[in-house]
């Protein structure tokens, strides 16, 4: 349906072409179209580096996030002081869009890599320890007491006990987390990088293909909705069966 | 004396900081290795008295002590069969009923051999691999009595263990927690609503009061061993008891539903007399 009427809009000509390409059939033989271009530029590899570019630095920003993120949640729920400290701050932190960060990234690392790898990571950090601590706050008594009876105390209760029985909330942090990420580094991409999706956006701008920034735009929704679903969707509903929550 | 409750008052804040006070002036003892079951209605504070004994609560005042020790902290000579299971939602059965085990200094041999005894002993035998989600409310309550019986407790904490089991189930499981008890010798606390389960089980059976929770009344079991239902004094003692039950009902029922409200003592004993215990 939103093909058709965009196919009839590009082919009504009022746009020149290249600000209002056809997604499948080209306007003039031989001419361009947004699956055209998104085949051809997967094909020559384009596409692919740039994916695997952002990915990778997707990856180690959302780690840092998931470490940082738990080891905050972690000491927020253990200590009353970081609680009433750190706890109250975070709340403020978690509200700041991660991409205003960014000319203090610029500053402070440079443009480049770490700027941004900076700016995924502030974008997912709040977001888990916020989650991460709810999770480690409301560990049921039940499962404490029964463990505590049977012997376990101190960093094996942490082990054991508190940590998986955090793991609903945990993953359900990742999801959000992993969704602050995502658009954290095309912002940060966009504004100032090497490589990656969002570099690319910004150079299919610059040349004035459309075809090309669609192309990206479609990569990305797609990316996007799979590692939602295929990833976290379905940890959450893994753990909410096991955990004996209905869904 | 292995478990001695001394004065033991109990009070929970409550939201609005008002105190409740659950447990008033409670005092009696359990010998070493007897069977003494906890009786009474809903809310007079069985589970608190369960958790103060088992260190995960601290007394308002009073002393309690085991094998002649202060309580301050949870610890593996007193075990604990919780009136909710319990059982760790992440762990597969097996691991649930090894959690304890591998905590002791114990060879890996001799932990499988345990777990592997104590889950045919509820018969669960070919569950080990299964987790809690795929067990039936009864399985599940079956899980936390051999990942407590496993632990061979000095004193063993039971909340409403058989509650949730079908008739037949439970019967075995009575059985079994006799034989184990006689073999092992362990000091056994019980708590149940089932009158007949209290005397078919218990050396002795204490009567709480609705709230403030205090004992009522001890009646000791004089019969003999494997205890028979159909035995005069059992069922002596379970006429009495059920008396007893009833005037605190009453009051339960009382403060539940206004004092207009009055228990018809004819009405209820037209039923089945045994089975009452289980529907306070
Ligand atoms: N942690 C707590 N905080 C506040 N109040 C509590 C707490 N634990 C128990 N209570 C209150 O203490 C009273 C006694 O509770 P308890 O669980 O000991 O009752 P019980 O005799 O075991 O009842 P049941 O037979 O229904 O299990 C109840 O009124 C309950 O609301
Ligand atoms: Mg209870």
């Amino acid at each position: 349906m939103i093909i058709g009427i965009w196919e009839v809009i590009s082919k009504l000509g009022f746009f020149p072409t290249f600000m209002f390409p056809p997604l499948i059939i080209p306007n003039e033989p031989g001419g361009v179209t947004v699956i055209g271009t998104l085949i051809s530029s997967i094909i020559s590899g384009q596409i692919v580096t740039a994916t695997a570019t952002t990915l990778t630095r997707l990856l180690v920003g959302f780690s840092i996030a998931i470490v940082l993120g738990l080891t905050f949640g972690f000491l927020i729920a253990r200590y009353k002081w970081v609680d009433d400290t750190l706890g109250f701050f975070v709340t403020a932190l978690q509200s700041i869009p991660s991409i205003v960060w960014f000319p203090l990234a610029i500053v402070w690392f440079g443009l480049g890599n770490t700027a941004i790898l900076f700016i995924v990571a502030i974008g997912a950090t709040w977001t888990m320890t916020v989650n991460s601590s709810a999770g480690f706050k409301n560990v049921p008594s039940l499962y404490l007491n029964a463990a505590k009876t049977l012997g376990s105390s101190g960093a094996h209760l942490v082990r054991t006990v508190v940590i998986p029985a955090s793991i609903p909330h945990i993953i359900s942090g990742l999801r959000v987390a992993w969704a602050f990420a995502w658009r954290a580094i095309m912002a940060g991409e966009l504004l100032g990088s090497t490589g990656g999706l969002g570099y690319l956006l910004d150079l299919g701008r610059s040349i004035q293909a459309m075809d090309l920034v669609l192309s990206i735009m479609i990569v990305i929704g797609i990316i996007g909705t799979i590692i939602d679903n295929q990833v976290f969707l379905r940890m959450e509903r893994a753990v909410a069966r096991r955990y004996g929550q209905t869904v | 004396m292995k478990v001695e409750l001394k004065d033991v008052h109990k009070e929970f804040k409550k939201g609005d900081g008002q105190k409740l006070h659950v447990l008033d002036d409670i005092n009696f003892n359990i010998e070493e290795g007897e069977f003494v079951s906890l009786l009474g209605p809903s809310g007079c504070g069985k589970s608190t008295i369960l958790k103060l004994i088992a260190g995960l609560d601290k007394a308002t005042s009073g002393d309690v002590r085991v094998n002649g020790e202060q309580v301050t902290k949870p610890g593996t000579d007193r075990i604990v069969v919780f009136q909710e299971g319990g059982l760790f939602p992440w762990m597969t059965v097996k691991q649930n009923v090894t959690y304890g085990l591998n905590l002791k200094k114990m060879s890996k041999a001799e932990v499988e051999e345990k777990a592997v005894e104590g889950l045919q002993m509820v018969h669960l035998g070919n569950f080990a691999d299964a987790y809690p989600h795929e067990l039936s409310g009864g399985m599940k309550q079956r899980v936390a009595i051999a990942r407590a019986l496993v632990m061979d407790p000095e004193v063993l904490l039971m909340d409403e263990p058989f509650a949730a089991l079908d008739e037949q189930t439970r019967l075995v499981l009575h059985k079994e927690l006799q034989n184990i008890w006689r073999k092992t010798g362990n000091t056994i606390l019980f708590i149940t609503h089932n009158i007949r389960e209290a005397l078919t089980l218990s050396d002795r059976v204490l009567l709480m009061s609705t709230r403030p929770g205090k004992i009522k009344e001890s009646f000791t079991v004089r019969a003999a061993r494997p205890r028979d239902p159909a035995d005069s004094v059992i069922v002596d003692l379970e006429k009495r008891v059920m008396t007893e039950l009833e005037i605190e009902m009453e009051k339960v029922l009382k403060e539940e539903f206004g004092d207009d409200y009055s228990l018809k003592t004819d009405h209820l004993r037209s039923g089945d007399h045994r089975d009452m215990g289980s529907n306070i």
